[in-house]
């Protein structure tokens, strides 16, 4: 029985030496940097496309010989657009493999999930997708790196009324999410604002699939245009309904239509968007980033590949400048940032949001029938 | 757009949907009067049946004729499923308390779900179904789409069938007897096993049909996607009085309809609030379901 015993107290200490042995950290020789990003799940065309662009910055600074004399490591985590798994990775990030800096996470409710928690550990939070307004609010360490909801539902607004010359829409939101909710918003002020009315205001709960009902009581108001604010995902599922209703509006969204050309048919075509910049656009360094994710990807990257590699560009050269990854240091650092990214010309304003200008792009059916952008103009804030 | 056109349009549109909830129903309403089982698993065999559809019609392209056949692939996938899970997973529990088996039903609901997520050919990611383009039609004000005709035909026509098979042949007999007193039509001389299999056999097929409708109204698929209609499906089977066959097709179709107009002449943000308070309501009211007979036990 003794014997029995003390067999089985030695095997659970050499397992705990060797779990030890496994985990323990020798001198720290990389630059280690977080990232979360929604690679599985309802939007992972964005979260793969973002982490493979953070992944070819990661790289190039490498290749050129690290930062701070360090080779950098990209530490992964994905939490499947899912706020409760956002926290986790983010506490697994900061207990586990103790980086100061994570790029992330991609949408705006996973990233307002973890904004607070990160800012009390004292990590730098930098998500280069996230835009709901609320994200920098948790304090001095949250940045980001793409505009805001209330720019993008102003830009919206003008656009329908100025350059479309609408004066009557329609809104059809989900009232769960935050992104969502916050462009609606924006959107509706500013249509009123620029004289137009919004006929209808209608709300679905995320997830849902059928959406009939508030489409035909849109219908029933008769609008010019309608306010789209979510992910291509729903969105794909909604100009199918508005179709099938028989519904005839020029449809308008955020940046969250970006790979709709992909997953939606015909029905989406005319609609417009404004998006964080447009592959095709001619700029010296969009060519470079596009030539250079095509060479290594094989597909053209979308708005958050962009969005993602000016990131990790920008935070890499913040720790560059202020010779540390302290969060303290790093963000007065970050705060000097001027330059010109694959997203147009970054600075940031006192409350950590960069400002730049939008694009906005038309859905068309290009020559081969399969959907298409056209690059429309630019907007300044 | 007036009113009344308004209210038939909403109320067009809950049926169509309302379509799809009933043909899922019927499987947890027949499973529930055989063998006295929540087939929890029962929504994900509608996801099973759109992703068999799904990899048919990526095979061959979608034509309205290829749309058809796609339900022969998918039923018959479903059909053996369903069997092979009954054989599996509820058989060996039979004589053991129900709640075995019903959370063994909830375990295989979760097994089909992951299960599918891991499968390389499916994995996690949504897919855009393929559907026909959007064709519609107007009558006296009301828009009726390609899509919405094709659920309502294909719904009746399977109800009525199946109507057809409990009513009027002999294994449809031999499912009234059991479901009446399983041990007196063993007695009988009934093959109580067959008939079990039998039971789930429609089910699973009238899932899989379902599961392509689902997914040509709403076309997109993913793992999880059985879920809602699932949940939605056993509170219409329970509306309707579960174990009854025309109460599930009821119940189903009353649920579309509320959550719809719902939806449409009171508040989209409390549409599933107030179907599911109408929904208390009737069932304090009427506890046993609107066709269901008056029972003295718990269930």
């Amino acid at each position: 029985m003794n014997k029995k015993v003390l067999t089985l107290g030695a095997l659970v200490v050499v397992l705990a030496v060797i779990i030890f042995l496994l985990t323990g950290r020798g001198g720290s020789d990389t630059l280690k940097i977080g990232t979360i990003m929604s690679t599985s799940g309802p939007v992972s065309h964005f979260g793969s496309q973002c982490r493979d662009a953070i992944q070819l910055a990661v790289d190039e600074f490498n290749a050129k010989g690290g930062v701070l004399g360090k080779q950098v490591e990209l530490i992964v985590e994905d939490d499947e657009k899912n706020p409760e798994k956002t926290m986790n990775a983010l506490i697994k990030l900061a207990t586990k493999d103790k980086v100061k800096v994570v790029l992330g996470a991609l949408t705006s409710d996973c990233t307002l999930a973890i904004t607070k928690e990160a800012q009390q550990r004292g990590i730098l939070l930098f998500t280069p997708t996230s835009t709901s307004d609320a994200v920098t609010d948790a304090g001095d360490l949250i940045f980001r790196s793409c505009f805001k909801d209330s720019f993008q539902g102003e830009v919206m607004a003008q656009y329908a009324v100025e350059t479309l010359g609408a004066s009557k829409a329609a809104v059809l939101y989900d009232m769960n999410n935050d992104y969502s909710t916050g462009l609606t918003k924006s959107f509706e002020e500013t249509f009123a604002a620029f004289g137009g009315t919004v006929v209808a205001s209608e709300a679905y709960a995320g997830g849902d699939k059928d959406f009939n009902a508030q489409i035909t009581k849109i219908k029933a108001v008769d609008p010019e245009v309608l306010f789209l604010p979510d992910y291509y995902n729903t969105i794909a599922l909604i100009t199918k309904q508005v179709r099938n209703q028989g519904l005839d509006v020029t449809m308008l969204g955020p940046d969250g239509w970006d790979e709709l050309v992909g997953q939606a048919g015909k029905e989406a075509v005319g609609g417009f968007y404004c998006n964080h910049y447009s592959p095709d656009a001619d700029d010296p360094e969009v060519e470079a980033f596009v030539r250079k994710f095509k060479e290594r990807y094989n597909i053209t990257p979308n708005a958050l590949a962009a969005l993602g590699y000016d990131a990790a560009y920008i935070a890499l050269e913040a720790i560059e400048r202020a010779g540390t990854d302290d969060p303290q240091t790093l963000k007065e650092a970050l705060m000097e940032t001027g330059k010109k990214y694959v997203t147009g010309y970054i600075t940031f304003d006192e409350e950590h949001n960069p400002v730049k200008s939008t694009t906005i792009l038309k859905v068309i059916q290009g020559a081969d029938g399969k959907l298409a952008t056209e690059y429309v103009g630019m907007v300044n804030p | 757009m007036d009113y009344l056109q308004q209210f038939c349009q909403q109320t067009l549109n809950g049926m169509s949907l309302g379509s799809i909830y009933a043909l899922l129903a019927l499987g947890y309403t027949m499973v529930y009067g055989i063998v006295k089982l929540i087939n929890f698993a029962h929504g994900d065999i509608l996801m099973v049946g759109a992703f068999v559809s799904y990899f048919f019609l990526r095979r061959w392209g979608i034509t309205p004729v290829t749309l058809m056949l796609s339900f022969l692939p998918a039923m018959l996938f479903c059909l053996t499923l369903g069997v092979l899970i009954e054989k599996i997973c509820y058989k060996p529990l039979r004589d053991q308390p129900r709640i075995n088996t019903l959370i063994t039903a909830i375990g295989v609901s979760f097994f089909l779900e992951n299960g599918a997520r891991v499968i390389p050919g499916i994995g996690p990611n949504p897919r855009v179904f393929p559907t026909l383009s959007a064709v519609n039609y107007t009558l006296l004000g009301v828009n009726i789409s390609q899509v919405q005709i094709l659920v309502f035909i294909v719904a009746i026509i399977l109800m009525v069938l199946l109507n057809y098979i409990v009513s009027f042949t002999k294994i449809g007999k031999a499912m009234r007897a059991v479901s009446f007193d399983k041990g007196a039509a063993y007695l009988m001389g009934i093959n109580v096993d067959r008939v079990i299999s039998f039971t789930f056999v429609l089910g699973s097929s009238l899932a899989a049909a379902a599961g392509i409708l689902f997914a040509s109204s709403y076309p997109q698929i993913e793992p999880y996607m059985g879920t809602m209609p699932g949940m939605k499906a056993f509170i219409a089977a329970v509306l309707g009085g579960i174990g009854s066959i025309p109460g599930a097709v009821l119940g189903g179709f009353i649920l579309g309809v509320a959550e719809t107009l719902a939806k449409g002449f009171l508040s989209s943000q409390l549409s599933d609030a107030i179907a599911f308070g109408l929904l208390i309501i009737i069932l304090v009211v009427k506890p046993s379901g609107l066709l269901g007979k008056p029972m003295g036990e718990k269930v």
